[in-house]
């Protein structure tokens, strides 16, 4: 992210020429043609005219103006940064896959059926999952579709009465944001002072009501439930199910089954466990996984084999319909499984173990400087603070989130989990090297250093990125949002 | 695999941490939990197997000559698209969260947002939604949120797909009506609407072209919702916008459409891109990420995401939408295919597609067993009568001739009776491709 000085940060409308040109279409079929004149396009739309090498120069340039796993270490909590092979692009692309419509017949698109039949098979078995779908798009759209399920099978029991959704206070922002969706009320639970569920707090807020309690595990601080099973046991006696929001799975990826833990409805998230590119923000792709007696109720098609043929099936009475039209992100999932097909049960283990020892090795060398929420090991992230003297010079997360870009590392994930004051949230992910901690190690205690001997240095920080730091609250106050 | 750390790092990490063996780091959870067995495979492919496999499977699709459309496009995807997107900078990076090191990201998501306001017509447009599908559903939730009335009316030949997508974005309640406006040669029958409408109507939500390929007249749909006191909601196809009338010209308060038509890969029904455009009174009820374009503390031009006191990281339950993930490099996958065509060739693209359509109906139409089933103006499908049942047909054919004639309606539209079949020519149709199709039939019907 040098050459600062040279950015060309115009626009695409900005380098428009009149008359100039990319793509081409000349095959033009000839046919009769009387378009309605009510319903003709009365003036251009506002594009820029441009040639293809204006075009490739353009989105080459603003390509390197950008942090990526391919080119910085991207420690981003939560989020599950991890190396994406390049393999998984290849096996994407490769035009059967790729060019295959979503209501091809079933017996053009036994590939993919295939594909898609033994994903759910090892996902079931990773999990411990009786049945799974791999149609939401992303990890909030699979928590839509749990809910759903959820709600369907309360209703078919005939307990619509039970409307609150159970999460404690260290969830991510999908899960209440899910719950009210769908028509459920959000009951936040207090997280107890070692950053678990308190099941005390918990029986108080269950009871004919509930009807899920949703955990994530391990939770935002990357701490394990260590009393899962006492809990899950108490939602399931108040008649609750139970749903585990899988965005930490990298945790347990191999060494824990959460149907084991007494989940009844979780998630997975292609793009951060399977190792699916995250494209600056998406296409994910989610999947939800049931016990038995929720089947019945997952959206259509499924993906079944009968007689030696894989078919869709839409013969699904109590299915809660679709999420989205189609499959799912298939494109996506098919990275997904070229992942699954390079590991072996142990080699799926020492994908969580590694990820566990990269945080808790992390933790380990920074938490005398910036102090750990919590004294016990972490799983696969930890959450520390800011060192108490550079908060006293009036020093915020934020500002060493800022200048650690200037080390050429993108910043971990700040102000999340809510309950930490100025948390600052680390997962390193399994791929990552020890020097590349070491460096990352160091910067953080440099940063310390100078933020002791010269505030202001953090405060005006960023230094050398394309930008300074950025005006949100005008970009909020007069929002420009388009040319 | 693809784990950097050797035996020897593991060993002196784990002497910092304090321990002797990664199992005691898992302390905390309980031991009956850890390691148990998993019916997973003993063995792992390498990479060579791995691309072997890979490539048996997608061999195992055999998708022949088709002329399926229904919602999902074939399009010719330009070179430049693939290799812009396929570059780790785009590809791996993350939703841009640290601004001053995503301006890369920041700035093609503004681009995009213009260039879908460009396309549609519209004031504002947000980073993307999932699918088509999804964006209607929450285009039609904002409708009722801001109108706070409950009956939506949708017309009867929306896609499927849409239907039953949108159905399970109204489940937080029982009291929404959804009437469905009868269609009277394949579109929305005028009269029909006109009863239907009343001051407790949130909106009118429709596709055009719809589900059977036709031109809805969007303009008269759109003036008598609004003489109503009703939203509307109207999704479009992006490549049929290079030819027709855009919704922001007809008054739509909300667009979303299908962008998968800009240049993305069918593959199997995703990702996708849900494009989702709105007047600008409504930017707040908007969901999902917005980018804006600001000023650093030099006055120099940046980016950064925007508005974000609609979402679910800082609002929670009371966010627009639970949406977090979204399709960012598919939005720029059509940013990029946009900027390649520009409205030149947008409108040519259009006109090929118009073309290709207009060119399979008419030689179909002089195949003895079929005849169009309806005379409205369509895009790039139209709906075919053939005699017999169209499903058998399309069976039929496609084992004898390799070729997929079309979606046969039968289960979605009983009404249409047995012969009805979807078929679509886009701009990847040649003549030759179309004169076999048009063979086929002739032989097989």
């Amino acid at each position: 992210m040098n050459d600062i000085t040279k950015l060309d940060n115009r626009l695409s409308i900005e380098r428009s020429d009149p008359g100039r040109r990319a793509v081409r279409f000349n095959n033009l079929l000839k046919a009769k043609e009387a378009l309605p004149a009510g319903l003709v396009r009365k003036s251009p739309p506002k594009l820029p005219e441009l040639s293809e090498l204006d075009v490739v120069r353009h989105y080459t340039g603003l390509s390197k103006i950008n942090f990526s796993i391919d080119t910085h270490f991207y420690p981003l909590g939560s989020c599950t940064m991890k190396y994406n092979p390049k393999i998984n692009e290849e096996a994407a692309a490769l035009e059967g896959f790729a060019n295959l419509h979503p209501l091809a017949h079933d017996k053009t698109s036994q590939g993919t059926l295939e594909m898609l039949y033994d994903l759910e098979k090892r996902l079931c078995a990773l999990c411990a999952m009786d049945a799974f779908t791999l149609q939401p798009a992303a990890g909030a759209h699979s928590e839509f579709t749990g809910l759903l399920i959820a709600k369907a099978y309360f209703a078919k029991r005939g307990e619509d009465q039970r409307v609150d959704i159970i999460c404690p206070d260290s969830a991510h922002g999908t899960n209440p944001a899910t719950a009210s969706m769908l028509g459920f009320n959000t009951i936040n639970i207090k997280s107890g002072p070692d950053g678990r569920v308190d099941p005390a707090d918990l029986k108080a807020h269950l009871g004919d009501k509930t009807a899920v309690l949703m955990l994530t595990v391990p939770n935002t601080l990357g701490i394990f439930e260590s009393r899962i099973e006492e809990i899950a046991e108490m939602a399931h006696k108040a008649g609750a199910l139970v749903y585990m929001d899988g965005a930490n799975f990298n945790a347990l990826i191999g060494i824990v089954k959460p149907g084991d833990l007494g989940v009844d409805i979780m998630h997975i998230n292609a793009h951060k466990t399977f190792s699916t590119p995250h494209g600056g923000g998406g296409p994910g792709a989610g999947g939800i996984g049931v016990r038995r007696r929720l089947e019945e109720f997952l959206p259509v098609p499924r993906v079944i084999l009968e007689d030696g043929i894989y078919r869709t099936d839409f013969r699904c009475p109590d299915s809660i319909g679709k999420v989205k039209a189609f499959f799912g992100n298939v494109g996506v999932l098919t990275r997904a499984y070229a992942y699954l097909l390079m590991h072996s049960k142990k080699e799926l283990a020492q994908i969580s173990e590694n990820a566990i020892l990269n945080a808790n090795y992390m933790k380990s060398r920074l938490q005398n400087i910036y102090p750990a929420h919590s004294g016990d090991y972490c799983m696969h992230e930890c959450v520390l603070t800011p060192p108490a003297a550079l908060a006293a010079k009036g020093l915020k997360t934020l500002d060493i989130a800022k200048r650690l870009l200037d080390y050429g590392f993108h910043a971990p994930t700040i102000y999340f989990p809510l309950i930490v004051h100025e948390a600052i949230m680390i997962e390193p992910t399994e791929t990552e090297s020890r020097e590349t901690m070491d460096s990352f190690i160091e910067a953080m205690l440099k940063i310390n250093d100078e933020g002791a001997a010269n505030p202001q240095l953090l405060k005006d920080a960023p230094h050398t990125m394309p930008v300074k730091r950025l005006d949100e609250v005008q970009a909020a106050r007069q929002p420009n949002l388009r040319w | 695999m693809f784990i950097a750390n050797t035996q020897k790092d593991r060993e002196e990490m784990l002497r910092t941490i304090g321990v002797s063996s990664i199992k005691d780091l898992l302390k905390q959870v309980p031991e009956k939990f850890i390691y148990p067995d998993f019916s997973l495979p003993e063995t792992s492919l390498d990479e060579q197997q791995t691309a072997r496999r890979m490539k048996t499977l997608a061999a195992a699709n055999t998708p022949h000559l088709s002329f399926i459309g229904a919602g999902a496009y074939e399009r010719y995807i330009p070179a430049a698209v693939k290799s812009l997107i396929s570059r780790g900078e785009y590809l791996t990076a993350y939703t841009p969260y640290q601004a001053e090191a995503s301006q890369g990201i920041l700035q093609t998501i503004y681009e995009y947002q213009s260039s879908v306001c460009a396309l549609y017509a519209m004031d504002c447009a947000n980073a993307s939604m999932y699918d088509g599908a999804s964006a209607f559903g929450e285009a039609v939730r904002a409708a009722v949120r801001i109108t706070g009335k409950k009956k939506v009316l949708c017309q009867e030949t929306l896609n499927p797909q849409y239907l039953t997508t949108l159905k399970t974005y109204f489940s937080n309640s029982s009291d929404y009506h959804f009437i469905t406006i009868p269609a009277r040669d394949g579109i929305m029958d005028a009269d029909k609407l006109a009863a239907l409408l009343g001051p407790d109507t949130a909106c009118v939500a429709f596709q055009t072209p719809n589900f059977f390929g036709l031109m809805e007249d969007a303009p008269k749909i759109s003036e008598m919702a609004h003489k109503a006191g009703a939203l509307v909601v109207a999704a479009a196809d992006p490549a049929s916008l290079g030819l027709f009338i855009p919704p922001g010209d007809y008054g739509a308060d909300f667009a979303v459409g299908e962008g998968q038509s800009l240049g993305l890969p069918l593959s199997y029904g995703g990702p996708y891109l849900g494009i989702f455009a709105c007047k600008k009174e409504y930017v707040r009820q908007m969901p999902g990420r917005i980018a804006g374009m600001t000023k650093d503390k030099d006055g120099k031009r940046g980016f950064v995401l925007t508005l974000q006191a609609r979402e679910q990281h800082i609002r929670r339950d009371k966010a627009a939408s639970n949406i977090c993930s979204n399709e960012a490099l598919c939005a720029l996958s059509a940013t990029i295919y946009l900027a390649l065509l520009g409205p030149e060739g947008l409108k040519e693209l259009a006109r090929a597609n118009s073309a290709a359509a207009a060119f399979t109906a008419e030689k179909l139409s002089g195949v003895k067993g079929a005849k169009l089933k309806f005379k409205g103006q369509f895009f790039n499908e139209f709906v075919l009568e053939v005699k017999g049942d169209a499903a058998e047909l399309r069976e039929k054919v496609l084992i004898k001739e390799h070729i997929d004639i079309g979606l046969p309606l039968k289960d979605l539209y009983p009404a249409l009776g047995p012969g009805a079949l979807l078929v679509c020519a886009t701009e990847t149709k040649t003549e030759a491709d179309i004169l076999r199709l048009v063979k086929a039939l002739g032989e097989n019907i």
